[in-house]
């Protein structure tokens, strides 16, 4: 699960009058022709840190995902619902791994990934700074959340790198399990007693902020998404991403008998466009750069993981180990 | 000071709230070697390569393969091998496998027998009549 690909991009974009014209008409063409990229292509630098930045976002954002829905396997009502956290929560893991790999094909080690995500260099999805306060917390998360990172990771694994989009094919694969998982959970608080719609209605509340920060901000205030929808690493636009996420959800929310806690959500019959009041972005910005409920501790777990196992890792060691980027 | 998390496994680990001042960073070499990763979803088809992992043997590499590349979806056989012994000629280097129209005579397409034997047949009739 994975949102806001344009959170906060400190480096100036790398000019591409700085590439030699012809090789970059080649790959331009490349992509134009609908060809996927390979590591050991010819491509502009911009290209590349667009990609390893986005791609180590995403793994991150999988690793870190992990957390505030792990957090509630302890306590999961039942023994099916736990089996079932778990392997759902196993799962961000795995895609993690799978992200990595493809953005080591562009250079980066995983050792440097981890070092930035831990330092806070690097971010990851926004929403994981917020707690799941309760279980109905996680339903929404495995529903909706899961939903805002589905559109995001189809569009994306039509996009032009070829290790990135081959993992967004099998994480793609997995997250359909996420969303019914998810749904089946809303679904069970939502048809049942006042006290279990009372709290599924308070965790929609609660998340329906983050749930509209998830793809980003507006297009008008995002930066450069041209460059990188015409190379194909942006597949569609944060507000594109948004509307087609609400036209998906938000009608089968209030099929449910539930409300989102925005009154001017609506959609618009003439432009056939979804209409709501705009987030509050200084909040996300905020959050972003680590003034959010669960930062330093969703940072300090992750060390403490990191720290723990070293041993673990150092004692497996072989003198004759040598790193080489994963082939594609 | 410790981290008190609504999450009591965490609150248990005790984990030091400011222990970003004690981390030392990764060293390289931490996830230990490169790994590819082949599979078959059903006997009667190719190996296919799936992708990469990290493992300090074979042995856990193959553990690792299983659990990240055969957790959810159907698989009969796992290969794993050091991706540092795979040689290789890549897709930047496509142009090696092109060929010339000349040398069509080693492909099927470049035998074509139907015009010949339709004008031998069109001769046979004639000398029959």
């Amino acid at each position: 699960m994975y949102g806001n690909l344009s959170v906060i991009d400190a480096q100036p974009n790398m000019p591409s009058e700085e590439e030699d014209p012809k090789l970059l008409a080649e790959f331009e063409a490349k992509i134009d022709r609908g060809e996927k990229i390979e590591p050991h292509d010819w491509m502009p630098r911009e290209y590349r840190r667009q990609l390893i930045r986005m791609i180590e976002q995403h793994a991150h954002s999988e690793i870190i995902g992990a957390l505030p829905e792990g957090t509630w396997i302890t306590r999961a009502p039942g023994f099916k619902r736990k089996m079932a956290l778990m392997a759902k929560v196993q799962d961000e893991v795995g895609h993690g791994q799978l992200l990595y790999s493809a953005a080591e094909t562009l250079g980066k080690s995983r050792e440097a990934m981890i070092n930035d995500l831990v330092s806070g260099k690097s971010k990851y999805s926004n929403v994981f700074n917020y707690p799941a306060l309760t279980w109905a917390d996680t339903a929404v998360i495995a529903w909706l959340i899961d939903a805002g990172a589905i559109v995001n990771q189809v569009a994306n694994s039509k996009g032009s790198y070829g290790p990135y989009c081959r993992a967004l094919e099998r994480i793609c694969q997995e997250e359909s399990f996420h969303l019914k998982y998810g749904y089946d959970n809303v679904v069970t608080l939502a048809t049942g007693t006042g006290t279990q719609r009372a709290m599924v209605q308070e965790a929609l509340n609660r998340w329906w902020p983050p749930i509209m920060h998830f793809h980003g901000p507006p297009d008008t205030v995002s930066v450069h998404t041209e460059k990188l929808v015409r190379w194909k690493v942006k597949m569609a636009t944060n507000d594109e991403m948004r509307q087609e996420f609400l036209d998906g959800y938000v009608p089968k929310i209030w099929d449910l008998g539930l409300t989102v806690p925005d009154p001017n959500l609506h959609k618009n019959p003439e432009t056939g466009l979804w209409e709501f009041t705009e987030p509050d972005w200084e909040e996300f910005k905020r959050v972003i750069n680590g003034d959010g409920p669960c930062n330093k501790e969703r940072l300090a777990v992750r060390r403490m993981a990191e720290e723990e196992g070293r041993w673990v890792r150092e004692a497996l060691k072989r003198p004759s180990q040598k790193y080489v980027a994963p082939l594609a | 000071m410790t981290i008190n998390s609504l999450d009591p496994r965490i609150t248990r680990a005790e984990i030091p709230v400011d222990n970003e001042s004690t981390w030392t960073p990764l060293p390289d070499m931490d996830q230990h070697e490169t790994y590819e990763v082949f599979h078959q979803e059903k006997r009667g088809d190719q190996p296919t390569h799936v992708g990469a992992l990290h493992a300090p043997n074979p042995e856990m590499a193959l553990v690792f393969a299983k659990e990240q590349y055969a957790r959810r979806s159907r698989c009969v056989s796992i290969w794993v091998v050091r991706t540092r012994d795979i040689h290789t000629i890549g897709v930047e280097d496509s142009d090696v496998f092109e060929t010339t129209p000349a040398k069509d005579y080693r492909e099927a397409r470049g035998y074509r027998v139907g015009g010949k034997l339709t004008e031998f047949k069109r001769r046979r009739a004639a000398s029959n009549e």
